[in-house]
């Protein structure tokens, strides 16, 4: 580790955490439907959407009202993003001429759960497949809708805590709208016009071909970029415009570039920890959240950093320098872009799977076994490090009812938190979210290292579907453990070495984000009304506090036992048997001339 | 249907705002205030389009600074971008970057010690238009050599030519290879020959 190394990933620590009280402030506010200093220039594009939409704002829904307008409203979607990008050959905005071939159905069905669950795993490349127009209104929006429907969620949470004797938890169609109009709208805006100053492009001419210095033909890629890559970060989606995501020069040129799209990651999870502390009127409930999160990141973080840095021995072996140098980034380059170093790629791995966004600006499959398996353990934790607004904050505050849970077992008491009594029925649908999500990615993940179909066949043409894979032995195991983990967190980052364009990919992978965002976040809206129902208990003598470093400790303890319980012995199939590998004498002898 | 006319017209409404009307608008202002960027940082030389400074593009001959190994279609094709997506075991790995160091060390017998950590890896995007300073200077005896030039002026090139971090404190030092190697013929514009004496790395 390099002093410039730490101080990156500390000053982006404590820009996050200076962050979080005004974004949550301002959430609050947007959410409750008070004024904030954007309702002067967009109230009136708030209230035209409710027209145009046909609801009434204040009327509250039900949990059961409100996650079936979830449902109906992706659903129709799925329907949009699936007909758009069969039909591109028919649409405009089209200039290199895409059509159905680029889009199998299968792959058409994998792309619009991807996008609807704000998952944005891709099994394709963009840039050889999708004309401008399926890249603006369909996936674009995507970016922007299902972000704003994960915010919605959060926020039907957070009220479920926060109201007491209530039989209701907002409205759908207002949230996704605020969502939309108050945070993510403005936010995108003006990042997609510093992302563009940066050297983002942001043009409809079609791809460019020019002779290079040496004579040798280049195609320069067109498209609406920088609007795609704003909406891409803030709303924690990940999906890349071109197949190098957020490595490629144009969608992330400079390293402040790439310190603002990590921000974009984390600042509105972050306010969201906060705005829970003021909801519940007790803001040291959301810092405490936050203390666990933050531990949690700065962990990865460093661990990441730490095995990247070291490289790896066996190029070390063949003369290539693994010690940073004043000139030189030394570690682990793989994969890696120079302008980003290794502190700002492990930087960036950790904080896409801290949070569900899944972009990428390095190739996390080429990272060391054990730096790689950092953004897999942040996946299979469920991504409740700050989280992003997919499934963060839920996911968190899903662990502290089992943390609370547990603390009420060791001393006998109802466990309680932030006011309200936590039940059989809370614990038994927190119980459901874990285990769906836990299921999926060792079910698929099981059943894909040992299915076979047979070759040049329609599910799988490369035959067992093990052979998809890119890399042999363990680090072809994490592949596939790396898929699910990413599609039913919600992620979307990749080991990328790993086929996935085949029927059998596309549609279990399919399945997983489907299982990842609403089997998994449907018990959650479950939660919230039941809570909302419930009378707010006062604070006595005997209540277990949950805003001290003892709760903190239990929290932190209760995500690493879960994870470790549930997955640690696919972990060690993968990752960890690689790392030993990697370092045993017998990898060493095996690269001997 | 009390769920399914509102999810229509949501999906509709937020179809214009978000998916037309947005990223139109973003066009217009891009275009407008930040043309050069918008249209990818298009570089020119002789009168023509070469490049984007922010893509690399392949150098091969002695008498160039060479990029990173490219993972991108046949090499810094931006219509494949993408890594090798090789993991730190696999044997295509380390036979790649083994025949890499052997070609890099017959190139350039100057120069000893380890290799920089960029030179003969490849980069995520296979598009990486930046090599490290040491990278540029372990190669500036050998690209002096067959330019004819001093080797002090070669490395006072890379000096200038070379991006500190950003604000100081951001990402790495690095050297645009399209810019020096723009930069280098400006400065020798008729070098000796160019034809390349070995492939580029991978």
């Amino acid at each position: 580790m390099t002093f410039n190394g730490v101080a990156q990933i500390v000053i982006f620590f404590l820009i996050v955490l200076a962050l979080a009280k005004p974004v949550g402030i301002f959430l609050s506010r947007v959410f409750n439907g008070h004024r904030t200093f954007l309702h002067p220039p967009l109230r009136w594009l708030e209230a035209l959407c409710y027209r145009l939409g046909g609801v009434d704002p204040e009327q509250e829904q039900r949990w059961t009202q409100y996650a079936i307008s979830l449902l109906a409203f992706s659903a129709v979607s799925f329907l949009f993003v699936y007909a758009i990008q069969r039909l591109q050959g028919f649409l405009p905005l089209n200039p290199q001429h895409f059509g159905g071939k680029q889009v199998s159905p299968d792959l058409a069905f994998n792309t619009a759960i991807s996008f609807v669950t704000n998952t944005n795993w891709q099994s394709y490349a963009g840039e050889t497949t999708l004309s401008y127009f399926v890249q603006m209104a369909a996936l674009t929006v995507q970016n922007f809708v299902s972000a704003a429907a994960g915010v919605a969620m959060s926020v039907a949470l957070i009220r479920g805590f926060a109201r007491r004797e209530s039989k209701t938890i907002g409205n759908f169609w207002a949230d996704l709208t605020r969502a939309t109009v108050y945070v993510f709208l403005p936010l995108s805006l003006l990042g997609a016009l510093f992302l563009c100053s940066q050297g983002v492009i942001q043009t409809l001419r079609p791809n460019l071909p020019v002779r290079t210095v040496q004579g040798a033909t280049q195609v320069i890629p067109g498209g609406p970029v920088a609007s795609q890559e704003a909406i891409k970060m803030a709303g924690t989606n990940g999906g890349g415009f071109f197949n190098a995501n957020s490595a490629h020069p144009f969608e992330n040129p400079t390293p402040l570039t790439d310190y603002v799209e990590m921000l974009f990651i984390f600042v509105i999870p972050a306010g969201l920890a906060y705005m829970f502390g003021r909801e519940v009127g007790d803001t040291r409930q959301g810092w405490a959240l936050f203390a666990a999160m933050s531990a949690l990141f700065l962990a990865g973080a460093f661990f990441c950093y730490h095995f990247e840095q070291r490289g790896n021995p066996l190029l070390a072996r063949m003369g290539i320098a693994t010690q940073a140098t004043a000139g030189q980034p030394g570690g682990n380059m793989e994969g890696k872009e120079v302008r980003f170093g290794i502190t700002d790629s492990a930087l960036f791995a950790t904080v896409t799977t801290d949070a569900s966004c899944g972009a990428v600006n390095s190739m996390h499959d080429s990272f060391t076994p054990l730096g790689g398996m950092v953004p897999l353990v942040n996946m299979l934790t469920g991504e409740v490090i700050f989280g992003g607004v997919g499934a963060g904050l839920k996911g968190m505050l899903l662990f502290a009812i089992l943390a609370v849970f547990i603390a009420g077992l060791m001393v006998g008491r109802t466990p309680e938190y932030v006011g309200k009594k936590i039940e059989q029925k809370e614990v038994k649908l927190a119980m459901v979210a874990l285990i769906a999500a836990a299921a999926s990615i060792l079910v698929f993940t099981a059943l894909s290292s040992v299915l076979r179909f047979p070759a040049h066949g329609y599910w799988n043409p490369p035959g067992p579907t093990a052979a998809n894979v890119a890399n042999p032995g363990p680090h072809g195991f994490s592949e596939i453990l790396y898929a699910y983990a990413s599609t039913t967190g919600n992620n979307g980052s990749a080991f990328a070495g790993l086929n996935t364009n085949t029927p059998w990919y596309n549609l279990t992978l399919g399945l997983a984000m489907f299982i990842g965002r609403f089997i998994f976040l449907l018990p959650l809206l479950g939660i919230a009304g039941s809570l909302a129902a419930k009378k707010r208990l006062a604070v006595t003598s005997g209540t277990f506090p949950t805003h001290g470093p003892l709760f903190v400790s239990l929290l932190i303890g209760t995500v690493i036992l879960v994870a470790a319980l549930t997955f640690f012995p696919a972990l060690s199939l993968g990752p960890i048997a690689e790392h030993y590998l990697l370092f045993s004498r017998h990898a060493m002898a095996a690269v001997k001339p | 249907m009390r769920y399914l006319s509102p999810a229509f017209r949501f999906v509709l409404l937020f179809t214009v705002l978000t998916g037309i009307i947005y990223p139109l608008a973003v066009t217009g202002l891009c275009q407008w205030w930040f043309p050069h960027q918008a249209d990818g940082s298009l570089v020119r030389a002789k009168g023509r389009i070469v490049g984007s400074a922010l893509l690399g593009q392949t150098f091969t001959g002695a008498a160039f600074f060479h990029p990173r190994p490219s993972a991108a279609g046949k090499g810094y094709d931006p219509m494949a971008s993408g890594g090798s997506n090789l993991g730190p075991t696999n044997p295509m790995l380390l036979a790649r970057v083994k025949a890499a160091v052997a070609r890099f060390r017959r190139d350039n017998p100057a120069f000893r010690g380890p290799i920089p950590s960029d030179l003969l890896t490849a980069s995520g995007s296979g598009l990486d238009p930046d090599i490290s300073p040491a990278s540029a200077y372990a190669q500036a005896p050998r690209v002096a050599k067959a330019r004819g030039l001093s080797l002090i002026l070669v490395r006072h090139l890379i000096g200038q030519t070379t991006q500190p971090r950003q604000l100081g404190f951001l990402g790495e030092p690095r050297v645009d290879v399209l810019r020096l190697n723009l930069a280098l013929a400006r400065l020798a514009p008729a070098g000796p020959a160019t034809a390349p004496r070995s492939r580029p790395a991978m």
